[in-house]
């Protein structure tokens, strides 16, 4: 395949002054799954396409938490047909939550990079160019995918739905200051030991572990880059924002407000 | 310090420098018009910033971009997908 040959011999020699070693960046992208069968194979080839059309090296991570719908199966397809050093298949028995999921992924990623993203395609790969660029263009140790800025924006969301989200985000911006625009979103680009060291100090769940990432990566400071995005919302499988979402996000904002 | 905190400290600071300012603790005669102002200021204050916070979401909300593009862009790579991997061998 095209793409292997691309990682066997680089593309363009990049000679950085002050790096001891000037071996080529590779990207892991962590995917944690939980019943996407559906979605899978699309992201997978949506990754594959467009790091391969850039010519990137990279390495994909599936972690799927036991799904019962099968979605084991349609990834040991997929390792066949791009081949396991691509496509690297690390299931866990049962649903663990998505830090773990991450601990867990890390442990097997070789890259120096990470990107971690939703499997449902609401994040396109065809940002992950413009997030390599950010991060070289200003050396920052993070690049954070933003709905709220530039081009970004979503679809498929009505007028409830995105009152709340920028309510949320607005209420965020006062009482964190957190100087990142998109807290909620997890489409992330991390060095490898930055995501490390992250994942090792964030104690909360779901939606407000994203935004306690970025929360000690400013207590850290590490530097933040951001790139619009737009966020599909769930083509297949349901989109989930109920009440208790919104009061677990509110519980996670206040208790973070009080101790960082 | 938290950001719970530095708000605590804030609101400290700002409350007492009204009051002291309201109830003549520093000794200024202030002029009445001065007085009449500054008595309800606290309450000004929480409405504007009421204002300020539902104008910009507001306007935040109205001008959330709505993908259009993005949403039949990736339509039709999922059409060329499935072509694609079924090609391959993929089982759907």
């Amino acid at each position: 395949m095209a793409s292997e040959e691309a990682s066997r011999s680089p593309p363009r020699s990049r000679q950085e002054p002050g790096r001891r070693a000037p071996r080529q960046d590779k990207y892991s992208v962590l995917l944690p799954t939980y019943n996407e069968r559906e979605n899978l194979p699309l992201i997978v080839w949506l990754l594959v396409k467009s790091f391969s059309q850039s010519g990137i090296d990279y390495e994909i991570i599936i972690i799927d938490d036991g799904s019962p719908d099968g979605t084991r199966d349609v990834a040991e397809q997929l390792e066949k047909i791009y081949g396991s050093n691509k496509i690297l298949l690390r299931p866990r028995e049962k649903k663990l939550g998505l830090g773990t999921a991450y601990i867990h992924g890390l442990k097997y990623a070789t890259g120096n990079y990470i990107i971690i993203m939703d499997a449902d395609l609401s994040h396109h790969p065809k940002f992950i160019p413009e997030f390599i660029r950010k991060q070289k263009e200003g050396n920052f140790d993070i690049v954070s995918g933003t709905r709220y800025k530039g081009n970004g924006g979503v679809y498929g969301w009505d007028l409830k739905r995105k009152i709340i989200s920028r309510g949320a985000n607005f209420i965020t911006q006062i009482l964190l200051r957190p100087g990142a625009s998109d807290l909620t979103g997890s489409f992330r680009l991390y060095r490898k030991e930055v995501l490390q060291k992250l994942i090792e100090k964030c104690v909360s769940k779901g939606y407000v572990f994203q935004m306690e990432m970025i929360i000690r990566a400013r207590q850290l400071n590490y530097t933040i880059g951001e790139v619009p995005i737009s966020f599909v919302d769930r083509v297949y499988g349901e989109s989930k924002l109920g009440g208790n979402e919104i009061v677990s996000f509110l519980k996670g904002l206040l208790t973070l407000f009080a101790t960082t | 310090m938290t950001k719970l905190a530095q708000w605590l400290w804030a609101l400290a600071l700002l409350g007492s420098a009204w009051a002291a300012l309201t109830m003549g603790a520093l000794g200024l005669e202030l002029p009445s018009s001065c007085q009449e102002v500054l008595w309800p200021l606290p309450a000004y204050l929480l409405v504007s910033a009421g204002c300020y916070a539902l104008g910009t979401v507001g306007y935040r909300v109205a001008t959330f971009h709505d993908c259009e593009d993005a949403a039949r862009e990736l339509q039709s790579q999922i059409q060329e997908a499935r072509a694609d991997l079924a090609r391959r061998g993929m089982r759907f």
